[in-house]
């Protein structure tokens, strides 16, 4: 425990302390930015029929976040270490392989949410000059942040595997975006599928993303959606503590 | 839970380091192949090899890094592969290039690893303050670790691996890119430390290993070749030196004369100015040819202005050693 908080601490200091994590920053901002100004634009003046929180989601934007940002920000977790050498000096102490995996994981959720800060800012700016009731509801706000948190979760997580999995940042980004894009992309497979589609049409409409969010940014929680998303983090993490332990006791360098 | 200062008693009294029959392979490579040895508390043993020797994967391996193939390696008793968290607790572990955080001040880095090796938060501080003191880094202490010299980066990995007061510590290449005056810094740094510490450290360059080390375990490809303390092993070779000599005398007399002697096994001559010559004898064994040398210039009548012997130093031994050299084999 006191090696994972330990770790957590140095691992979030190094996205503060390195230009990396400002740069994450500042680009997501602008683009959560951007995202919200093309949609307080095209509804100024009118009444809105659904939850403001859909509005944004509908824009590109919050994908392009999920899907770019998160590699970015996993891809150094590992791969940074193993290409320094700080990763040898970190296994030759007392620590296990779960506290190290769960502190990086962790480091790049924390980060991860950090990040989404500016989405809240923008909606609080929405509720201060709304009038009261009509655009503006908090409970869309907490189960967008609900599905934003937990999608976030399955990404980082698989972040960490990916870059587990190399000495190289770039491979590790690489890596974890295909996942990320393919495991998206997977909610198209519903509709390419057509209406014959069968089980195979089910079971895509059961992991789409897109649906999942819809949901969400409604103020819809179904269980069904954390399970998917808590399961299959739970997996990546497991998978990444394997490859830490595999690591360790079949080296060939 | 056990910390290293509340060790077992059984555990104190063995060896530190108890190695047997150790293997490991790289695919078909075999970087370490039946590797003994023991390493007693107190003692400063030097790992000498040329590059490539298998230095770094034994040191890789005792540190609980990764496992052997095969073989048995114990630290303080406790095995690498089973019981490594007992192992690693227990080592301050320098690796090849000493990787740092350069993003962390001194300071903050030695708080971290202290941290990071179980000690308390007011344990960690006050031991990165006597590691600090201990290795001369207090009067950068609050500098960023990416601004400092190599040879002070070398003093935050030796911290590093002091803070936890281990109870081995194990240096790979510690002096490695330093320049002399670094080096001999860090050597003196070394030897302080020696005494309340066992150390186990790794270098390709011999003098190094001389003048720090206890006891010497010189290694060439995978194998150990010879091992023992600096003085003994150049004890066990002192007679074997070869004689030089400045002989004024007739050049094939000469020759005839000096091949007679008892206990040559070759002999070169060339010739200087005034009709001496200069010749180096090697002995077969460890005799010291001089007496006998001297006794058949005097018989002959020949003039000798010169008489010495070469003693071979441990870096012949190392050199020969290394290259495959059948010469000196049997002193092991």
């Amino acid at each position: 425990m006191t090696a994972w908080w330990t770790l957590l601490r140095r691992e979030l200091g190094a996205y503060l302390l390195s230009l990396t994590g400002y740069v994450i920053l500042t680009a997501v901002a602008f683009l959560l930015g951007v995202g919200f100004t093309l949609v307080v634009l095209a509804y100024n003046g009118d009444s809105l029929t659904v939850p403001l929180t859909e509005l944004f989601y509908s824009t590109l934007f919050f994908w392009l976040i999920l899907l770019v940002a998160t590699p970015m920000i996993t891809m150094r977790l590992f791969a940074q270490e193993r290409a320094t050498g700080t990763y040898e000096t970190l296994m030759t102490c007392p620590v296990g392989e779960l506290s190290v995996v769960l502190a990086k994981f962790a480091a790049g959720l924390l980060f991860y949410t950090v990040m989404w800060i500016p989405l809240i800012v923008c909606l609080l700016i929405v509720h201060r000059y709304t009038a009261e009731g009509t655009a503006f509801d908090w409970w869309p706000v907490a189960s967008t942040s609900l599905g934003i948190l937990l999608m976030g979760a399955l990404y980082v997580a698989i972040g960490c595997l990916a870059s587990a999995l190399t000495r190289s940042q770039i491979v590790a980004a690489i890596l974890s975006f295909a996942i990320g894009l393919t495991l998206f992309l997977l909610s198209f497979a519903e509709y390419s599928l057509g209406p014959r589609g069968g089980w195979l049409a089910d079971a895509a409409r059961y992991v789409s993303m897109l649906d999942h969010m819809e949901d969400f940014v409604r103020g819809v929680v179904d269980t069904r959606r954390i399970t998917f998303y808590l399961s299959l983090t739970f997996l990546f993490l497991f998978l990444t503590v394997k490859v830490v332990e595999g690591r360790r006791w079949r080296r060939s360098t | 839970m056990d910390t290293p200062s509340t060790r077992t008693p059984s555990a104190d009294a063995g060896p530190i380091i108890e190695v047997a029959h150790l293997h490991r392979r790289y695919g078909r490579h075999l970087a370490v192949a039946d590797v003994s040895f023991t390493v007693e508390r107190g003692e400063i043993v030097g790992l000498l090899g040329p590059n490539g020797a298998g230095k770094s994967t034994i040191l890789r391996i005792l540190s609980a890094y990764m496992p052997g193939t095969s073989g048995t390696v114990k630290v303080a008793g406790y095995d690498v592969t089973r019981e490594a968290h007992a192992v690693r607790r227990r080592i301050g572990y320098m690796p090849e290039n000493n990787p740092l955080h350069t993003d962390l001040r001194v300071r903050e880095y030695l708080k971290f690893r202290g941290r990071l090796k179980g000690l308390g938060i007011r344990r960690s501080r006050s031991r990165a303050d006597v590691v600090l003191e201990q290795c001369g880094l207090t009067h950068v202490s609050r500098q960023m670790i990416g601004t400092l010299s190599k040879g002070y980066r070398q003093r935050v990995g030796l911290a590093d691996a002091l803070i936890h007061e281990p109870e081995l510590i194990i240096l790979d290449e510690p002096t490695i890119g330093l320049d002399p005056h670094q080096i001999r810094a860090f050597r003196n740094l070394l030897r302080t430390l020696g005494g309340d510490h066992t150390i186990l450290l790794s270098s390709h360059i011999l003098h190094e290993v001389e003048m720090t080390s206890t006891r010497v375990l010189i290694i060439n490809e995978g194998r150990i070749v010879v091992s023992g303390a600096p003085a003994d092993l150049r004890q066990r070779i002192a007679g074997a030196g070869e004689v030089l000599a400045e002989i004024q005398a007739e050049g094939t007399a000469l020759e005839a004369g000096l091949r007679e002697l008892a206990g040559l096994r070759e002999c070169v001559l060339s010739p200087m100015e005034e009709d001496y010559w200069h010749c180096r004898l090697m002995p077969r064994s460890t005799e010291d040819l001089r007496p006998a040398v001297h006794e058949l210039a005097a018989r002959q009548g020949w003039r000798l202005r010169e008489l010495g012997l070469r003693r071979l130093t441990l870096e012949d031994v190392f050199v020969h050693m290394t290259s495959g050299d059948e010469e000196m084999e049997g002193w092991e």
